[in-house]
């Protein structure tokens, strides 16, 4: 084993560690923890097994097979990217549709509000957060 | 609060205290028949208590959401509120709202679905808009019309009437930022049927516009991926019942 097969078969040792832990204390979905196992056990697999990258980089045209590695890699990190986006287009459309709700209900609860006492009071009823905190303390 | 009217007035209105007080009374006076309510976007002035005060319905979003996430919020209250009628009006006073008599004068004659204020239409040109605005328009205008196979003139405008069938479809899907243009492709993929009437647009009367010069390279671009993405998406909109779509949509 070389050197270069050492250091990245270490970090992607090191990599599988941290998602596996990261899950275990429940600090990443698994949702979003798959994508990075599979980063990892593919750049560890090929790390270890020389022969299937040497054989890979011949096919793809790569002369030097750890450069190999690195262009897989990089195609994990430009998925996992890609992944991001796409769940943070999905969170702003949830957020979005959250908010709308949110100001309906408000409202419905002024009519309300307003209905029962037969006040008109144009405080905002939703909780702010300093409320929030003294609440809490 | 009980429904007064089958008619809606929204005016989505984002830091707008200069000018929101008298668009709602001019929308009271000129239309009495039309309920209002005014979508305060997260303003961080005192846009909604002025709003609540002039008389109007307020729907407080809890942060700024951008012009369609703040219509879109109209659009569901109209559908919840079982309005039959829904007309969008700026909250800039760049609209007349006693010009809704013509846009609602053509929803019944033409029967659309939805009708649109054109400035382009209108003989009298009192604001034309700066002609680096226009030009973007014109161009957003002749690719629509080449798409919709119908002569587009203003899709930008945001002086709109809709019916019941464009509060539901809207309602359900309508887009983030700079909605117009890309909700005129969408209304053309339902078969819902629109067209345009000449109405007058001032210049607004205080306040400042969404649109900056720095934004409006971001708007060109933005609407033009949307357009053409739109262009290849064969149903808009996923009806209920199918599996859920990437973005969450409403009353799925």
């Amino acid at each position: 084993m070389d050197r270069i097969q050492l250091v990245s078969t270490a970090a992607a040792v090191l990599l599988l560690f941290v998602v596996l832990e990261m899950v275990r204390r429940r600090r990443l979905l698994e949702r979003y923890a798959l994508l990075w196992l599979l980063a990892a056990t593919v750049v560890l697999a090929l790390a270890v097994w020389r022969g299937a990258l040497v054989k890979l980089a011949h096919v793809v045209g790569i002369v030097e097979p750890p450069n190999a590695l690195f262009f897989i890699a990089l195609a994990f990190i430009l998925l996992l990217l890609l992944h991001f986006s796409s769940a943070l287009s999905r969170l702003s459309d949830q957020s979005k549709v959250l908010a709308q709700r949110v100001a309906l209900l408000d409202t419905r609860l002024r009519a309300l509000q307003a209905a029962t006492d037969g006040t008109d009071e144009d405080e905002p009823i939703a909780v702010t957060l300093g409320e929030l905190e003294q609440t809490r303390s | 609060m009980a429904n007064r009217s089958t008619h809606l007035a929204v005016i989505p209105a984002y830091n707008e205290s200069a000018t929101i007080g008298r668009v709602i009374e001019r929308v009271g006076r000129e239309r009495p028949d039309f309920d209002v309510l005014v979508v305060d976007d997260g303003s961080t002035d005192d846009t909604g208590a002025i709003a609540h005060r002039a008389g109007a319905e307020v729907l407080r979003l809890p942060f700024n959401l951008g012009i369609g996430g703040a219509v879109q919020a109209g659009f569901v209250y109209a559908l919840e509120h079982d309005y039959r009628c829904m007309a969008q009006v700026d909250a800039d006073g760049q609209h007349d709202p006693a010009e809704l008599a013509t846009l609602m004068r053509a929803m019944d004659e033409h029967e659309t679905d939805v009708v649109c204020g054109s400035r382009f239409l209108s003989s009298d040109m009192s604001y034309p808009a700066p002609i680096s605005r226009r030009t973007g328009i014109h161009i957003f205008a002749f690719l629509l019309s080449l798409f919709v196979r119908q002569r587009i003139t203003d899709p930008t405008s945001g002086f709109r009437l809709y019916g019941r069938r464009g509060i539901e479809l809207f309602a359900r899907d309508y887009p983030h930022d700079y909605p117009e243009v890309e909700a005129i492709l969408m209304l053309h993929h339902h078969r819902l049927r629109m067209c345009e009437v000449p109405v007058q647009m001032f210049e607004r009367d205080g306040g400042a516009s969404s649109i900056t010069s720095g934004k409006s390279a971001y708007y060109m671009v933005k609407v033009l991926l949307a357009l053409f993405v739109g262009l290849a998406r064969r149903r808009p909109v996923v009806e209920a019942g199918e599996s859920a779509p990437v973005f969450a949509s409403h009353g799925i």
